[in-house]
């Protein structure tokens, strides 16, 4: 398919980015307000068109596994839920993190804690940008803002995924994944051939052929000073993502008195209360993160040193405004607005 | 193999001696750490005969949890996947759906199909994958130091039965064998033992037979 301009969800977007980028399996379970990605998928039957195998599976603990297991044989495998399906998931991501398995998982966050509410939400976000299992690992962590978004960071998860095998979260909420907006989609992306994923993945476990020695997946390592030798390895990971890998937007940041500092759907709020604020003559800017691991600090302590004043919005009780990755911005301005979402 | 042993082998076959059995190139030079007189290394060279006489190993995927046979990846000359505590049938079933011409294996312990991935073992024999589940069952949580596991026995002693299991305090021991046996979706189920020479020889034929499902 083409370059089109069509009306949709943004969890619709999400299974139809999945399709065209070339996407060998998914497994899921249902949850709002992330369900429409499965129902897409299932109703679309890629695996008469592409080849792309769709199964609902027990739990999200299964289909968190099941990600394990396809994307260990060099596959793009991908899954999505919300807030409880994914914290149900942890175990599974420290276990794809620590195997250095590539792979897409998507979360539509709704509010928490516990079961919480089906309505929108970002309080997911030490969650998702500070590992979120057990052990010293990070989800390389994409906010979008925008149904278009939802599709274009599908395939730009799978280029990082497999770059650093590394899993990628994209993490959105439930007012993008339920939203329709228009959207422009892109040309298919054809799956691997057998030969692409031998290539792409030469670690993978597709069955060993008498040339190479067997493929292992494992996040096992009882020898303590080798697996402190691995665990460097992954903070060099990390740290080149940090260097390499950085995303965010600034929207009127030259000339601005004040920022605000958002991302997800919160920065579409923030981006009319800025255009509202200029057209009182008051100057602000809006710094709209993009990558939540790895974060723009650098760039946006740039932009801080020049502003009279900073104001984090998001949708959590300040998850993000409390983040580490913050700090070099308390220097010039040491107060955060906080509010709670899922309300 | 050794050179050692290997070269003491030529010797003999120059004196006339007769090679009757060897090992299978299938399993790696690696020594086991298996318990002595635990079933697992019989039960791995089972397997691994299976395969060579198969003549599938380039095609093979294997998935071992968390449990005693954690590091099967070490003793198996085929590709691996070491997986989380019970959830061997759902990782095994994402790569036998992406790889259907492959032959897949799980190889788990009492604990890891019948306590903590029950639900796992359920869905994956009820919506009929077509893969082999190897359940090794020894009566208790091995790795973790021989605390009780579901199968264990009423009566038996374990670590956290330390005066045997109640049925009061612990419920029955679990027979998933009977259990997946009355799902629609399983195809070949049996129970085996290796505990001598006619028991190991039936378990390789069962073994085969599950294997051999999978060319369906
Ligand atoms: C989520 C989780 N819980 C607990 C453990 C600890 N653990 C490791 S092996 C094991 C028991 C394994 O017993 P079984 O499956 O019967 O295999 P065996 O060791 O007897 O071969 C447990 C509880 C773990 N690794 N992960």
């Amino acid at each position: 398919m083409a370059r089109e301009l069509q009306l949709m969800k943004g969890n619709e977007a999400i299974a139809r980015a999945m399709i065209a980028s070339g996407t060998d399996g998914y497994f899921g379970y249902p949850i709002t307000p992330q369900s429409e990605v499965m129902e897409t998928l299932m109703a679309e039957k890629p695996w008469e068109t592409t080849g792309m195998t769709v199964l609902q599976a027990e739990s999200e603990v299964a289909s968190i596994n099941m990600v394990y297991g396809g994307a260990a044989t060099g596959k793009k495998v991908a899954t999505s839920s919300s807030s409880p399906g994914i914290s149900l998931m942890q175990e599974g991501l420290t276990y794809l993190a620590g195997a250095e398995i590539p792979c897409l998982v998507v979360n539509v966050m709704r509010g928490g804690p516990g079961l919480g509410t089906i309505q929108p939400s970002q309080s997911d976000y030490f969650q998702s940008t500070k590992g979120g299992g057990h052990g010293d690992y990070q989800l390389y962590t994409l906010a979008p803002a925008s149904v278009q978004e939802m599709y274009d960071f599908v395939f730009d998860a799978w280029d990082i995924a497999f770059k650093y095998r590394n899993p990628v979260l994209i993490l959105s909420d439930g007012a993008i994944g339920q939203c329709m907006e228009k959207l422009y989609t892109r040309d298919y992306i054809p799956r691997w051939t057998e030969e692409e994923r031998r290539k792409n993945a030469p670690w993978g476990t597709w069955g060993k052929p008498a040339t190479r020695d067997h493929n292992i997946i494992t996040s096992l390592e009882l020898d303590s000073a080798r697996q402190e030798v691995f665990n460097h390895k992954l903070q060099a990971k990390y740290a080149e993502m940090k260097e390499k890998e950085v995303r965010y937007e600034m929207l009127n940041c030259e000339d601005a008195d004040y920022i605000i500092v958002a991302y997800g759907s919160s920065s579409r709020i923030a981006m009319k209360a800025m255009q509202m604020a200029r057209e009182k003559g008051i100057k602000v800017g809006l710094f709209r993160l993009i990558t939540l691991f790895p974060f723009p600090t650098k760039q946006l302590a740039e932009v801080a040193a020049h502003v009279k004043g900073i104001l984090c919005v998001e949708m959590s009780a300040g998850q993000m405004s409390e983040d580490r990755a913050l700090r070099p911005l308390r220097r010039y301005h040491p107060h955060s607005r906080r509010g709670p979402g899922g309300s | 193999m050794n050179q050692d042993i290997e070269a003491r082998k030529q010797e003999l076959l120059k004196e006339g001696y007769e090679e009757v059995y060897t090992r299978t190139k299938v399993l790696t030079d690696a020594v086991m750490h298996y318990c002595p007189g635990c079933g697992h290394g019989t039960t791995h060279r089972l397997i691994a005969e299976v395969i060579d006489e198969m003549g599938i190993q380039d095609n093979v995927v294997g998935v071992s949890p968390v449990g005693c046979s954690v590091l099967a990846y070490n003793y198996f000359d085929v590709d691996f996947q070491e997986a989380a505590h019970g959830r061997a049938p759902a990782v095994a079933t994402a790569i036998k759906r992406l790889n259907p011409d492959t032959f897949v294996f799980t190889y788990q312990g009492d604990g890891d199909l019948a306590a903590i991935g029950t639900a796992e073992t359920i869905h994956a024999a009820n919506r009929g994958e077509n893969m082999t589940m190897i359940f090794v069952n020894n009566g208790i949580y091995g790795m973790t130091g021989g605390q009780m596991a579901p199968t264990t026995l009423v009566g038996m002693r374990s670590a956290t039965t330390p005066y045997g299991r109640r049925v009061d305090l612990n419920g029955y021991p679990l027979r998933m064998t009977e259990l997946l046996s009355t799902l629609p979706g399983t195809y070949y189920v049996t129970r085996q033992s290796v505990q001598n020479p006619a028991a190991v020889r039936k378990a390789k034929a069962a073994i085969r037979k599950a294997f051999e499902n999978q060319r369906r």
